[in-house]
């Protein structure tokens, strides 16, 4: 997409994340803001970069994705969404498990149906073309519904006028 | 005309908000969606939000169930 492709609406209100953080607890308040925001009708832009990119890697588990050696390393390392560690407290990855046990005890929505949430609210999902290259990435290595891959220039004004946030 | 009826009195933030929004968008003009809904954070921002996005609130009132309302909403 071209800075120049993009048409703005004054009127619309609009809500950019960087979604920058891979942990299951950010990527929660990510996917929580965006979800309640675009129900009361805001626009909403999600831009992933660096560990966020793992909340929308086609392949949820551990996998080797990503081209070259070490970038399959750090694909395997990394995982995707279903092994996202928490901030704080992870003791090896039972954490998350624990907080989703405690999400649906309370009736809260898990990660997955947030996300699941997010594609239905029609959010826009892009992901940091600097990232995926560095990360060895690809666009078929996210889910169909990321609509670009962008840089720095792109999501300024994809953003321009709204509210940003960094998570 | 269709009525539809969500009952979101269990459901927490946010998806107060988007199972309405999901209610709302299968609506076609002249239908109406009943939302029954708890107090605070529901009952204040369901209807403004609804308003906002250019639906029409008829009426809010509590339900025999204390702390329980109704919202009815139209296209």
């Amino acid at each position: 997409m071209a800075t120049s492709d993009i048409q703005l609406d004054p009127k619309v209100k609009k809500l950019s994340i960087i979604g920058f953080s891979g942990d299951f607890d950010k990527l929660t308040a990510v996917f929580t803001l965006a979800t309640g925001a675009a129900a009361v009708g805001y626009e909403v832009n999600l831009f992933f970069t660096f560990w966020g990119l793992d909340a929308i890697k086609i392949k949820q588990g551990r996998s080797p994705i990503g081209k070259g050696f070490l970038p399959k390393v750090f694909g395997l390392f990394m995982g995707g969404l279903k092994v996202a560690p928490v901030s704080r407290l992870n003791f090896a990855g039972i954490s998350p498990k624990i907080f989703r046990h405690l999400m649906r005890k309370n009736n809260v929505a898990t990660l997955e149906e947030l996300v699941e949430a997010a594609k239905v609210l029609g959010i826009n999902f892009y992901a940091c073309e600097m990232a995926m290259h560095v990360l060895g990435l690809s666009k078929e290595d996210f889910i169909p519904e990321v609509k670009d891959v962008l840089g720095v220039a792109t999501f300024l004004k994809l953003a321009d006028g709204g509210q940003t946030l960094f998570i | 005309m269709a009525t539809y009826r969500l009952d979101i009195t269990k459901e927490h933030c946010p998806m107060t908000f988007v199972k309405t929004k999901i209610e709302l968008s299968k609506l076609k003009t002249g239908d109406t969606l009943e939302v029954l809904l708890t107090e605070g954070e529901p009952l204040e921002n369901v209807p403004r939000s609804a308003t906002e996005q250019g639906f029409k609130v008829l009426s809010v009132t509590e339900t025999e169930v204390k702390g329980i309302h109704r919202v009815i909403i139209e296209k």
